[in-house]
């Protein structure tokens, strides 16, 4: 039986591990991740972590005997640093030395925050969210921080912001762009998120200009703005983005973009002995088409892990799945199913003053994507209707009378 | 630890220890119970925990809240009258002895 070594302990990198098992694979399978925790969830990070209602182990994707039962060697706190897969078998070598050899290797390497190009930016109490260290040193000083700017109005600031602001602290949100979370959702959206904010307490600059992060004694106390204006900060949190982890794959000559790993729809890379998963991948539209595109969510590395797993056990079972991503600001709960991305159309059911409402998008007449904010029966028959390649037409779903499960039609 | 018991569509039956404040999900899903799926990780946010309540305990277990309700309400299996998703279910010694049923489809 092969040897498989996935790199990644996150969320992808455990199911490929989980699904390997389910799917009937007998070799043995090791899962290294450079954290010094086995696999654990993140989105709560952001939300019930930081807030203290859930803890390191309620984190935990699966119990340690869960691993020692399924026959899952997860190796954490070591980091691969090369890898060479020229010969028939692949080595891998750690940071602490040591060699690890595999017929097969899956990628999962994920993503690292973008780290803000500013003077000041290493000043201590400038802040990133990824991984539970980063956690756990934004709530060592979450009690004691007054204020909170955060740079970014993407998801996680804005999750940030909002359990800021809930706090009692005051919090500033500095977006660059015109609107907030502007890559994922439509202006109707952003609006939407950027007017409730703001009534929960919180400023919103957009088009905001930071020249600098400025300190006393080396720890930060404000961002400046073009212009000179201060705004106070005991706390800086930094969400611009995230770049994916290639570093191994273009170690293998594997095929990258920007870092991301290249993959098919059968999550093979260049080397078809290598797959790859997760937030560190470009894929293929996973609905089809001609796009490719990069996926940063909880679903997509399960789903798409899974389909690692079966090209891994010589299974060939293409990538199909309707994305879907959700966020949790305050008691707003956005949930986006499919990807909006080359609309050429929106339309808004319920009023976004209520703060229930859903923006569906189509492009030339077809449904592709909903975004719902406190609108999960929208949310559920859109995810539906995408999956199994069916439509609402756009001229009925502004009825709130008619359920719009009850609208869907073949497309 | 209080006790809750998993039947498996097929009837397949396990039983678990569960940690005091974990969900009934999280407890399926640390301990590899099949067919709950819980992509979301217990945000309310996917129906894909979904599970009937034995009717011997849906009274301390209680009626879903609103936007669980809603999302029962698009799940992949029909909705029964004790549906709940097991994430929103914290263990605790009150539910001591708890069963639920998995439901048959969660995609």
């Amino acid at each position: 039986m092969p040897d498989v070594l996935i790199v990644g302990a996150g969320q992808a990198g455990m199911q490929i591990a989980v699904s390997l098992r389910d799917d009937g694979f007998e070799g043995r399978i090791e899962l290294v991740g450079e954290e010094p925790h086995g696999p654990y969830q993140r989105p709560p990070l952001s939300k019930a972590f930081l807030h203290g209602t859930a803890d390191i182990e309620s984190l935990e994707l699966r119990a340690p005997s869960f691993y020692v039962d399924n026959a899952i060697v997860v190796v954490p706190g070591e980091q691969v640093v090369s890898v060479d897969f020229s010969g028939e078998r692949g080595v891998a070598t750690t940071d602490t030395g040591r060699e690890i050899h595999f017929d097969k290797l899956a990628l999962a390497t994920g993503s690292t925050p973008r780290r803000l190009p500013t003077e000041g930016a290493d000043l201590d109490g400038v802040l990133y969210l990824r991984d539970i260290a980063d956690a756990i040193d934004l709530k060592k000083r979450w009690d004691a921080a007054a204020s909170v700017v955060v740079i970014g109005g993407g998801f996680i600031g804005l999750e940030v912001a909002a359990g800021a602001r809930m706090d009692g602290k005051q919090v500033t949100v500095l977006e660059a762009m015109d609107r907030l979370i502007a890559r994922a959702v439509s202006a109707e959206t952003s609006e939407f998120y950027r007017a409730a904010h703001e009534r929960r307490g919180t400023s919103v600059r957009l088009d905001a200009r930071i020249t600098r992060i400025v300190g006393a004694g080396g720890t930060v106390t404000g961002v400046e703005l073009e212009g000179g204006e201060i705004v106070a900060a005991d706390i800086v949190m930094v969400g611009i983005g995230v770049v994916a982890r290639g570093e191994l794959a273009d170690q293998l000559g594997l095929e990258t973009v920007n870092g991301a790993i290249v993959v098919n729809e059968f999550a093979e890379t260049s080397d078809p002995r290598v797959v790859a998963a997760g937030d560190a991948v470009l894929l293929p539209h996973p609905l089809g088409g001609d796009t490719q595109v990069r996926l940063e969510s909880v679903q997509n590395a399960v789903d798409q892990a899974k389909t690692a797993a079966k090209t891994l056990a010589g299974v060939r079972e293409a990538y199909r799945a309707v994305p879907w991503f959700w966020s949790d600001q305050a008691d707003l709960k956005l949930q986006i199913a499919g990807l909006s991305t080359g609309y050429d159309q929106t339309v808004v059911r319920g009023a976004p003053d209520d703060e229930s409402f859903s923006v569906l998008y189509y492009r030339d007449g077809r449904l592709i994507a909903i975004d719902s904010v406190n609108a999960v029966s929208d949310y559920m028959a859109v995810r539906k209707a995408l999956g199994s390649g069916s439509t609402i037409p756009a001229d009925q779903a502004t009825n709130l009378d008619t359920p719009l499960k009850t609208l869907v039609v073949a497309s | 630890m209080p006790k809750v018991t998993y039947i498996q569509p097929n009837g397949a039956e396990v039983t678990l220890d569960a940690r005091d404040g974990d969900s009934v999900m999280e407890t399926a899903v640390k301990n590899g119970v099949k067919g709950i799926v819980a992509e979301c990780g217990g945000a309310c946010a996917c129906a894909t925990c979904h599970v009937f309540v034995d009717p011997s305990f849906s009274a301390q277990v209680g009626e879903p809240g609103p936007l669980e309700d809603d999302m029962l309400d698009g799940a992949a299996s029909d909705r029964q009258e004790t549906s709940r998703l097991s994430c929103q279910i914290k263990m605790s010694a009150d539910l001591d002895g708890l069963i639920v049923r998995i439901a048959p489809e969660q995609v």
